[in-house]
C-alpha cells in the first residue's frame, strides 16, 4: 500500500463487502468539495459458485462506470489506477463483512473489570462477540473448556490482571484455552490467533502455555491499571490479525488487498470510526444505530467515550422470531393499533425467519414488522446500556458532598437528555415508505430526552467513510455532513410523568417558515413542518415534573433543525409508559399514528420527498 | 442489481446428487473412490481428544501452587485410573500428609508450578462418518473423508428439525391437502419416513415419536405445536441438533398449508423406498435447507427420463409459489412482468409481478414474495 498525498486525491472509489451485496459508492472532488457522486451494487461473490469477492467488487464498480460514464474498471476486471483524465480514481478502499464478519472469543479475569474491557476492545474493532469467557463466569472450569472447543472463532483475545499484579488466575485462563484447542472457522490447517493483552508480567508465562497450534500475539495490556482502560494496541491486533488470517483465508481477499489503498475494514469498525471522528469534530453527543436481517449494531460516543455492542439475535428477517420471543408478542403488540390474531401472526413471523427476503406487502403487515422493530431496537438499547458503563473496579474517591450518592463504578455512560445526534441505518429504518415511520420508530424504541436532532444513513454509507477517515478525514466529513445523513428533524420530549389532561410543557417556536406557540398535554405528539435546511428557535417552559434539559420545571430555548419529517414535540413523558389494557392502549397509539400521519390509507403514494425502497434493499441484512 | 426473489426448493424426480461426507478434524477415510457404499455405512473415523479435567491441585491440597509439581505421584503423560492417588503433600515432618484420589480417568496433560492447575484428559472418543447416501465414491479427500455420488429423487423442504436419519418411504395420507393427525400413525410406521399432506399436528408428531418413526415429513406445522414439541420457542433457523425422537421436515411452511401437489405426487411414487433424511436448516450466509434423498435402483433409472433443468429466471408462464402473506401459499404462474415499480398497499415501491393463480385470479405481488418451482 503506497503512501498518497491527500491533495492529490480527487476521485475516490469505496466499496462495502457485506454478506449478500457488495456496494461501491464514487466521491469526488466537485468544485473544491468532496461528494458522494454515485453508487452501484452487486451480489457479494464469496461463495460457490464465483469464489472471489473481486468478482463482486468489479461488478458493483462495472455498475458506478455505467452510471457516471467514467472508465474505473479495465478489460481484466481490475480497478484502474491511478486517475487520468476521465478514467480511473486516485484510492480504492473498502470494508467487509462478508462470510459472517469477524467472530471473537474474549476472555478475561474478572467478568466485569478486565473481561468487560476486553469485549469493550473487540466489539469496537468490529468484531461479533461469540462468548466471554472469566474466572468468575459462574461456569465450572470443565464447562468453560467445553465451551470453547464449541466454539469455532477467527480469534482469541486473552486479557487479565493490572500490570505488576497476580498472574495467576490470566496463567490459569490460558491453561484452560491451550487443551481446549479451540478450532477454527477456516480449515484444519489454519493457526488459530491469539492476542494477549493482559498483565505484562504474564506474558512469558502465557506463551509457555500454548504449542504452535496458536498464533501468539502480545500487545501491551488492555487495563494497564484498574482506572484506565488501554483499548488502542488490542484493536490494532485484531484489524492486523483480522487482514492476515480471517481476510486471507476468505475467496479472492488476497487479491483485493492488493488493490486496496487502505487496510480493509470490518464493516462495524468502520463505522464505529466515522462516528467518533463526527462526534469530536462537532463536539456532540450521537448514538448510531443498524438494524439488519440477524443483528442490531447500536454505537454510541458519550463525553468522546466510543462503545459498541451487537446484539446477535435481535433482527428483521433470520433473528424476527427470537425479537418476538424475547420481548414477548403482548409487548410487540402494544405498537399496533387494530386487532391482529396472534397464532395466525406466530406463523407469519416463522415464515418471515423461513423466507427471509419477503417484504410486506400490506399496511397491515407492515405496521407489525415496525412494531417487531420498535422491540428489537429498544431491547438492543438495553443491552447497550448495560454494556456501555463507566470502569467497574475503579476505587472511588468521595467527599461529603458525595454522602447522599450512592453513585458506584459500572454506572452506564449513556444518558439519553445529553444526546444531541440519533442516526439510523438498516433496511427498516432507511427503507420504510414514510421517514415519518422512521422518526417514530426512533423515538419509541429509543425514548430520546431534551433536544434530540434525527438522522437516517441515506445509503448505507457510514461504513466506506469509517475507512476513507483514515486515509483523508477532510473527504469523509465533508460527504458525511453533505450527502450520507438525512435529517428527519428534531424531537423534543421532557421526561417526566404527570396525570392524564394534565399540561406537559409550553412551547414557542420561531423561525423563518414557522411561527407557533401553545401547551402540550402529557400523552400529546404533535409535527410541525420545518423542512431540510431550515432552522427555527423553540423554547420550553416545562410543567411541574418535567425536565427538557436545564433542569426541572427550568425555561430551555435551543435552535433546531428541520428535516424531511420535521419538528416533533413529544409530550408523553419519559420513560414511555403504555397502558396494559390492549384496548386503551390501542386507542392511545391509534391517536399517535393519527398525529404523526404515520400510515395513510392503502394505495396512497407516499411524497415526493420520501424514499424509494427497492424490493432487495428493503429486505437487506 | 441483486435478484429480487427468492430461487425455489428443488423438488426433482431425478438428479444427479454429491454428497460431502467430512470428519470435524483429521482422520482415516476407511472407502476407496470407486466403492460402492450404503446409507448406514462408516466411510471414515478418527478420535477427537477426550474431554478436560482441570484440577485446580493446589486449593485441593490447601498447598503454595509451587509445591505442586513436587507433590505430584504422576508425570505428565502418564494414565491415571479413578480412584489412584494423583498427589500427596509432604506434610509436617512426614506426617499429616493429605492426598488427591483422582476422580476421573484419563492421561495427565499438564502440571503447572505457576497456578497449581493439574489437567487430565479423558480417553479419546470415536467420531464415524457414515455414508448418508446409498452410491458410489467418486472422490477420496485425504485425512478428510469422501464424496458420494448417486442418481437420486431429491426433495428439499423449506424448514425441519432434527439432524440425519433412514427409513423406507411411507405415505400416511391420500392427498396432498390432507391433515397428518395422530390418528392416521400406525405401528408399522416403526422406522418408517412418514409423508402427510398438509399441517402435521403436535399430537401426530408425538405418536410418530411413540411408534418409533425415523421422520415425518408435511407441508406445513402451526407455530404452536412446533413450540409445544419442542418445549421452546424457536429463536433462529438454524436447527439440526436436536434430540427430540425423529426428524420433521416441512416443504411449504407455517400454518395451515397443504404440500405443493406435485411433492406429494412425487413422494408417493417412491412409496417403499429407502430414504435419506436430514432436517438440518441454517437460513444465514451459506443457506442450508432440510432434505429427502430417495436413491434410485439401476432398474429405475432405466425406465425414467432425466428431469428437464429450467434456468432459474422469472419468465412469464413459469409456475411460482407466493410465500407472504396476504396470499400466502398460493401456487400460481407469472402472468405479467411489469419493468416499473409499483405502490404497494403498505406504501412502499417495489418491483412486482403478476401471478395467475389456477383459480383464474390474477393478483399483483412483490418480486421479493414469490419462489419459484424448480424441478
Amino acid at each position: 500500500m503506497s503512501t498518497i498525498d491527500p491533495d492529490q486525491i480527487n476521485v475516490i472509489l469505496a466499496t462495502d463487502c457485506g454478506s449478500t451485496t457488495t456496494k461501491a459508492i464514487l466521491i469526488q472532488n466537485v468544485d473544491g468539495v468532496f461528494r458522494q457522486t454515485h453508487r452501484g451494487e452487486a451480489p457479494t461473490t464469496v461463495e460457490a459458485p464465483f469464489a472471489d469477492v473481486t468478482i463482486g467488487v468489479s461488478n458493483a464498480v462495472t455498475e458506478v462506470q455505467e452510471l457516471a460514464g467514467k472508465k474505473l474498471v479495465d478489460e481484466n476486471g481490475r480497478l484502474i489506477h491511478p486517475a487520468a483524465g476521465d478514467t480511473g480514481c486516485d484510492i480504492y478502499i473498502s470494508t467487509s463483512s462478508a462470510g459472517g464478519g469477524l467472530q471473537m472469543m474474549v476472555a478475561g479475569v474478572v467478568k466485569e473489570m478486565t473481561a468487560a474491557s476486553a469485549k469493550r476492545a473487540a466489539l469496537g474493532a468490529g468484531a461479533i462477540v461469540m462468548d466471554t469467557i472469566a474466572s468468575n463466569d459462574k461456569r465450572k472450569p470443565h464447562e468453560q473448556i467445553q465451551r470453547i472447543r464449541e466454539l469455532r472463532p477467527d480469534m482469541i483475545l486473552l486479557s487479565g490482571g493490572v500490570d505488576g499484579g497476580t498472574t495467576t488466575h490470566v496463567v490459569q485462563l490460558a491453561e484452560l484455552i491451550a487443551p481446549a484447542k479451540p478450532q477454527p472457522r477456516f480449515g484444519q490447517k489454519y493457526r488459530m490467533p491469539l492476542i494477549y493483552a493482559g498483565n505484562k508480567e504474564a506474558a512469558s508465562l502465557v506463551k509457555d502455555v500454548f504449542d504452535d497450534s496458536i498464533e501468539l500475539t502480545v500487545v501491551d495490556n488492555l487495563r494497564p491499571v484498574l482506572e484506565q482502560e488501554n483499548l488502542g494496541p488490542a484493536r490494532d491486533a485484531i484489524h492486523d490479525l483480522f487482514l492476515e488470517h480471517v481476510m486471507a483465508h476468505a475467496p479472492g481477499y488476497d487479491k483485493l488487498m492488493g488493490w486496496t489503498h487502505a487496510p480493509i475494514m470490518p464493516t462495524p469498525g468502520a463505522v464505529g470510526n466515522i462516528l467518533q471522528r463526527i462526534a469530536s469534530d462537532q463536539g456532540i453527543n450521537v448514538v448510531g444505530v443498524d438494524i439488519g436481517g440477524a443483528t442490531t449494531d447500536v454505537f454510541s460516543v458519550f463525553d468522546e467515550k466510543f462503545n459498541r455492542t451487537v446484539s446477535a439475535n435481535l433482527g428483521m428477517s433470520y433473528s424476527i422470531s427470537n425479537v418476538c420471543a424475547e420481548a414477548g408478542m403482548d409487548h410487540v403488540l402494544r405498537w399496533v393499533h387494530f386487532d391482529m390474531d396472534e397464532r395466525e401472526l406466530r406463523n407469519r413471523v416463522k415464515n418471515k425467519m423461513i423466507r427471509p427476503t419477503t417484504i410486506p406487502q400490506t399496511r397491515e403487515a407492515l405496521v407489525f414488522e415496525q412494531a417487531v422493530a420498535r422491540e428489537a431496537l429498544r431491547l438492543a438499547y438495553v443491552q447497550h446500556k448495560e454494556f456501555a458503563t463507566t470502569l467497574k473496579g475503579v476505587q472511588q474517591q468521595r467527599t461529603v458532598g458525595d454522602t447522599f450518592s450512592q453513585e458506584v463504578g459500572g454506572q452506564t455512560i449513556v444518558d439519553n437528555m445529553k444526546l444531541d445526534l440519533l442516526v439510523a441505518s438498516g433496511g427498516v429504518l432507511s427503507h420504510a415508505p414514510r421517514m415519518n415511520q422512521t422518526a417514530m420508530m426512533l423515538i419509541d424504541a429509543f425514548e430520546p430526552e431534551g433536544f434530540t436532532t434525527l438522522a437516517k444513513d441515506s445509503i448505507f454509507m457510514m461504513p466506506h467513510l469509517g475507512v476513507l477517515a483514515e486515509v483523508h478525514p477532510q473527504a469523509a466529513v465533508e460527504v458525511f455532513e453533505r450527502d450520507c445523513l438525512v435529517n428527519l428533524g428534531t424531537c423534543v420530549a421532557p421526561n417526566g410523568h404527570t396525570k392524564p389532561g394534565k399540561p406537559c410543557f409550553d412551547y414557542a417556536i420561531s423561525g423563518e417558515t414557522i411561527n407557533e406557540s401553545g401547551t402540550m398535554i402529557y400523552g400529546e405528539l404533535k409535527m410541525f413542518p420545518l423542512g431540510e435546511g431550515e432552522t427555527a428557535t423553540v423554547t420550553v417552559d416545562p410543567a411541574r415534573g418535567f425536565d427538557c434539559g436545564a433542569g426541572p420545571k427550568k425555561r430551555i430555548e435551543r435552535v433546531v433543525r428541520g428535516g424531511t419529517v420535521g419538528l416533533i414535540l413529544d409530550a408523553r413523558g419519559r420513560p414511555l409508559a403504555l397502558p396494559d389494557d390492549r384496548s386503551a392502549c390501542k386507542g392511545l397509539v391509534s391517536r399517535w399514528t393519527t398525529a404523526m400521519d404515520m400510515y395513510p390509507e392503502e394505495g396512497e403514494a407516499p411524497s415526493s420527498s420520501e424514499s424509494k425502497p427497492t424490493p432487495t434493499a428493503a429486505a437487506a441484512t | 442489481m441483486a435478484q429480487a426473489y427468492t430461487p425455489g426448493l428443488k423438488v426433482t424426480n431425478r438428479i444427479t446428487h454429491r454428497v460431502r461426507r467430512v470428519l470435524p478434524i483429521p482422520g482415516e477415510v476407511i472407502v476407496k473412490e470407486g466403492d460402492d457404499v450404503d446409507a448406514r455405512d462408516i466411510v471414515a473415523e478418527t478420535f477427537m481428544p477426550g474431554d478436560v479435567f482441570p484440577l485446580n491441585m493446589a486449593n485441593l491440597l490447601s498447598m503454595p501452587a509451587g509445591d505442586v509439581p513436587d507433590c505430584m505421584l504422576k508425570k505428565e503423560g502418564d494414565t491415571v485410573k479413578a480412584g489412584e492417588i494423583l498427589a500427596r503433600t509432604k506434610g509436617i515432618f512426614g506426617m499429616f500428609r493429605t492426598e488427591y484420589k483422582s476422580k476421573v480417568e484419563g492421561t495427565i496433560e499438564s502440571i503447572s508450578g505457576v497456578t497449581g492447575q493439574v489437567i487430565v484428559r479423558g480417553a479419546a472418543q470415536p467420531v464415524r462418518v457414515q455414508a448418508y447416501m446409498t452410491g458410489r465414491v467418486v472422490e477420496v479427500l485425504a485425512s478428510e473423508g469422501c464424496v458420494i455420488e448417486a442418481e437420486v429423487t431429491y426433495v428439499q423442504g423449506i424448514f425441519g428439525i432434527g439432524g440425519e436419519a433412514y427409513g423406507p418411504i411411507k405415505l400416511a395420507c391420500s392427498s396432498h391437502e390432507q391433515e397428518l393427525t395422530s390418528d392416521i400413525i400406525t405401528p408399522d410406521m416403526k422406522g418408517a419416513i412418514i409423508v402427510g399432506g398438509a399441517r402435521v399436528t403436535d399430537e401426530a408428531i408425538r405418536k410418530a415419536v411413540e411408534v418409533g418413526a425415523a421422520a415425518i415429513v408435511a407441508g406445513g406445522i402451526d407455530d404452536q405445536d412446533l413450540k409445544d414439541f419442542l418445549g421452546y420457542d424457536l429463536g433462529v433457523a438454524i436447527t439440526g441438533s436436536e434430540r427430540v425422537g425423529l426428524t420433521l421436515v416441512i416443504t411449504e411452511g407455517f400454518g395451515e398449508i397443504a404440500m405443493a401437489e406435485r411433492t406429494f405426487k412425487l413422494l408417493a411414487s417412491r412409496q417403499g423406498d429407502e430414504a435419506s433424511i436430514n432436517g438440518a436448516t441454517q437460513i444465514r450466509a451459506g443457506v442450508m435447507r432440510p432434505e429427502i434423498v430417495i436413491p434410485l435402483s439401476n432398474e429405475q433409472l432405466a425406465d425414467m427420463p432425466d428431469d428437464e433443468h429450467v434456468a432459474g429466471t422469472l419468465d412469464i408462464g413459469r409456475p411460482v409459489r407466493v410465500i407472504r402473506d396476504p396470499y400466502f401459499g398460493i401456487l400460481g404462474t407469472v402472468h405479467r412482468l411489469p419493468s416499473k415499480q409499483h405502490v404497494l398497499g403498505s406504501g412502499s415501491k417495489a418491483r412486482v409481478l403478476e401471478v395467475k393463480f389456477d383459480s383464474g385470479e390474477t393478483v399483483v405481488v412483490p418480486r421479493a414474495n414469490v419462489e419459484l418451482i424448480e424441478g
